[in-house]
């Protein structure tokens, strides 16, 4: 990569070689077939990559292709005659079939009864205890193997304070120890460095909970209120904008201020609820998604 | 001897005591009294009184029994004389023709003597009891107690013996055997139609034709392929010489009954489905050539099919039109799902009046004089006739009598769980709120007499209403699903129920209980019609087959 103008000054100067164009577009014409060349010659890993990267380049190649030919003409939109035909009084009527509730309810029912809630990252890769502790030697002879050390970001909580070291089993390294996660809101698509509150669930374990401990996939809750306004508004946003507008002019007529200082009022200690996206032990951030 | 006469005189006067004697007066339904009040004794049953209407209607010239304004009746002697045989009089020529009728004291009927009556409901004797007559249709239905065919799809072929293969065996519950050539629906039976003379049937279905059936040997005739989507609605002309089935794709086919074949091309103006259809009755316009068609799109437009096209739109609903119904004195009645139903002028297109009154969607009209309108000149007789001129001199003879002298009643059924009963040409404000269902009212329907009114809704049940007042009469209960569609019998008598829970149910309106459960179909039944002749009912539903069940 030139790290400098000089070749287009050379070009301003004493313009192009006398065969350059020609040489440019015979090299251009020759590419194809060097790529062509490469594509089949390559081996191994480089061959691999090679070829996924050619593939991705025709299937998009090809969808454009299809975009180009759909003509912008409409077309007479011939209806399909679909299954289940209902008579004229039943039409406007979105009834269930019953096997369907039935179904709805069966599935309701199991998911409540997993404990099963809908979130970013369902699946996560289960974490070993071997990787999860290391173990630590501790007495005269550095014999004693009982102590364990986390290996992996915990959360402590303000108000944490350590156990004397004859009973400390699990050691929490301060190095380890995150007080802030950078939450991303999944619709409005930005960032926010907010404080943690505590960890509500691992999924690897109801022990690792308790410890505090937050790998991929953690549920942790965090503290919205920093979020100010801005939050607040597309809270209430998600609820029906009719109920929103109503609720808030009986509230500023009801509290006799402000509708800025109304909401600002409004704000306590909200907290919300995120999941883990990253390995926090080898980034040394936590990076999180709200779940909304 | 002495003790004879003694005894034949207490006798006497404990016959005297024994038939109290009453005063009643006679009154039509519309309130004229026949006669001046009479006295009648307590032992005089409905088949008494029957007689006496009957007698009084006919006007035999036999000695004036009101010329005496005394009590002394030339039948009481022959109702004290004999206790309860009224028969055997001498002395009084009955009409041959006995007309039969029906009694109501205040509104209930008497079906037992007088004298038990007034004791069992504490009527006082002292004052003139009103009691009101009302024909009642010559003809009996016999209500439909069997299934005699079922024509279905060729899903399960069983073969028989020496029959071509295409044809199909099928069982029916009494056990004669049915054979169907070809096949049937293929998808679900959305509408059913009789033909107003009660000889042909048609169907329209979710597999885009419309069946033709043969009634005398319960095989379809014709297939009338040609819709684009699923056949929602059909109509028979009045006359019978056209059949109209609209789909949803928003066309209209007409056919010719006779060949199966379209008469033209398809009539094609609405936007979206059409949801019903209603031609222009036979009374206004012989040869009927006039329809009206109701659609989603908010419009109705009104077609002729000698110029095979729309001659009028009618604009002004802003939500879907959900039934559409001409009436009989040339105004078109439209009830939709935004609430109001307007009543439209048939030359211009304009709009005469809009009721308004409902809270939700007006999911069904019946008009007062519908069963005459849909039948046009044809009754039970089974006339045919052979010019349209008599024809529409004949519909109109009926159209008249069947009205009377009071404006045509309409009564609409909408999804706020109420029914509303207007006089459309007296006011724009309702007469009567009928309220009671507990779930939305899906179809009203009134008798063919125009006495009753029944609404069928989700909530189970079909109720009774008086067709004059709108008062609360009976309650139907005894289906296990919503009930979709119903139907009268052509004497008033019975009413057919079809429900979702897949059964068919007639019910006696003089009991006022079920008289006959018709199961048999194996999923909804979406239509229910009863012949315009009384023979059969024919019922379609979601199960592809549609099931012909005669008395």
């Amino acid at each position: 990569m030139p790290q400098g103008d000089y070749i287009e000054l050379h070009r301003k100067r004493h313009g192009y070689r006398h065969d350059h164009f020609e040489r440019k577009r015979k090299k251009e014409a020759r590419e194809v077939h060097k790529r062509s060349q490469i594509a089949q010659k390559a081996l191994g890993i480089k061959g691999k990559m090679f070829a996924k990267k050619r593939y991705a380049e025709k299937a998009l190649m090809k969808k454009t292709l299809a975009m180009h030919e759909e003509s912008s003409t409409r077309r007479k939109v011939d209806d399909d005659v679909h299954e289940g035909a209902l008579p004229a009084y039943l039409l406007d009527r979105d009834e269930t079939t019953r096997a369907k509730v039935l179904s709805n309810t069966i599935k309701q029912k199991r998911k409540e009864k997993a404990g099963k809630w809908e979130v970013p990252l369902p699946k996560v890769r289960p974490v070993a205890e071997d990787e999860m502790f290391r173990v630590i030697r501790s007495g005269k002879r550095k014999t004693k193997q009982w102590k364990r050390m986390i290996t992996k970001a915990t959360f402590v909580g303000p108000s944490f304070t350590r156990k004397p070291p004859k009973y400390e089993r699990f050691i929490r390294p301060s190095g380890l120890r995150f007080t802030k996660a950078h939450v991303t809101h999944p619709e409005l698509k930005c960032t926010f460095n907010l404080e943690i509150i505590g960890v509500k669930k691992n999924p690897n374990g109801p022990m690792y909970t308790s410890l505090g401990v937050m790998t991929k996939g953690t549920i942790i809750e965090v503290n919205v209120s920093e979020l100010g306004l801005v939050t607040l508004l597309e809270k209430l946003c998600g609820v029906r904008l009719s109920f929103c507008l109503s609720f808030w002019h009986k509230l500023c007529n009801g509290m006799n201020s402000s509708p800025v200082t109304v909401a600002y009022r409004l704000i306590v200690n909200a907290g919300k609820y995120a999941q883990v996206t990253n390995n926090p032990e080898n980034d040394g951030c936590i990076n999180a998604v709200l779940l909304v | 001897m002495e003790v004879e006469a003694a005894a034949a005189g207490v006798a006497m006067e404990e016959e005297r005591e024994l038939s109290n004697r009453v005063m009643c007066q006679l009154k039509d339904s519309e309130g004229t009294p026949l006669g001046a009040p009479i006295f009648l004794p307590e032992s005089a049953g409905p088949k008494e009184l029957q007689q006496l209407v009957n007698k009084l209607l006919s006007n035999l010239p036999v000695t004036d029994p009101f010329s005496s304004p005394n009590s002394f009746h030339p039948f009481l002697s022959l109702w004290c004389n004999d206790g309860g045989d009224a028969y055997g009089g001498s002395n009084c020529n009955f009409k041959e023709e006995k007309l039969p009728y029906a009694f109501y004291v205040s509104d209930n009927e008497l079906v037992v003597q007088l004298g038990s009556y007034l004791q069992k409901n504490k009527v006082s004797v002292e004052k003139v009891i009103t009691i009101v007559y009302q024909p009642q249709a010559v003809f009996r239905i016999r209500p439909v107690t069997r299934c005699s065919s079922t024509i279905a799809v060729e899903i399960s072929s069983n073969y028989v013996y020496g029959v071509r293969r295409q044809s199909i065996l099928w069982l029916n519950f009494d056990g004669t055997s049915v054979r169907a050539y070809g096949s049937g629906h293929t998808e679900a039976v959305l509408s059913v139609a009789f033909s107003p003379d009660g000889r042909q049937l048609a169907s329209g279905s979710g597999d885009t034709t419309v069946r033709l059936w043969d009634l005398n040997t319960q095989t379809p005739l014709f297939t009338c392929k040609g819709h684009k989507n699923w056949v929602l609605s059909i109509a028979w002309s009045p006359d019978g010489k056209h059949l109209v089935s609209g789909s949803k794709a928003g066309e209209l086919i007409c056919w010719d009954p006779q060949t199966g074949k379209p008469s033209g091309n398809s009539l094609v103006g609405h936007k979206k489905w059409i949801t019903g259809i209603s031609w222009e009755p036979v009374h206004l316009s012989a040869p009927c050539r006039r329809f009206v068609s109701a659609s989603k799109d908010g419009d109705a437009r009104i077609w002729d099919v000698t110029l095979r096209k729309c001659v009028i739109c009618l604009t002004g609903h802003t939500l879907a039109i959900t039934c559409v119904k001409w009436g009989g004195d040339g105004v078109i009645y439209t009830g939709s799902q935004d609430c109001t139903i307007k009543m439209w002028e048939t030359s211009q297109g304009k709009l005469i009046r809009e009721l308004k009154g409902h809270g939700h969607w007006v999911n069904s009209l019946a008009l007062s004089t519908e069963y005459v309108l849909r039948t046009g000149a044809f009754d039970h007789t089974g006339k045919q006739y052979s010019s349209p001129e008599e024809m529409k001199k004949v519909a109109l003879e009926r159209y008249n009598k069947m009205k009377g002298s009071a404006p045509e009643r309409l009564v609409s059924g909408s999804d706020d769980f109420t029914m509303f009963l207007w006089e459309p040409a007296v006011s724009k404000h309702p007469k009567t709120r009928m309220t009671g269902h507990q779930q939305l009212v899906n179809h009203v329907y009134f008798s063919p007499d125009g006495l009753w009114i029944a609404s069928a809704s989700f909530d189970k049940s079909v109720k009774l209403w008086n067709g004059t007042t709108g008062n609360f009469v009976a309650a139907f209960r005894g289906h296990v699903g919503p009930v979709y569609q119903i139907s009268w019998s052509a004497d008033s008598r019975l009413l057919l129920s079809g429900s979702k829970d897949s059964t068919l149910k007639v019910w006696d309106i003089r009991t006022q209980k079920l008289k006959q459960d018709l199961p048999g179909h194996a999923d909804e039944v979406f239509a229910v019609d009863w012949s315009p002749d009384g023979e059969k009912v024919a019922s379609g539903g979601k199960d592809k087959v549609l099931k012909l069940w005669m008395g």
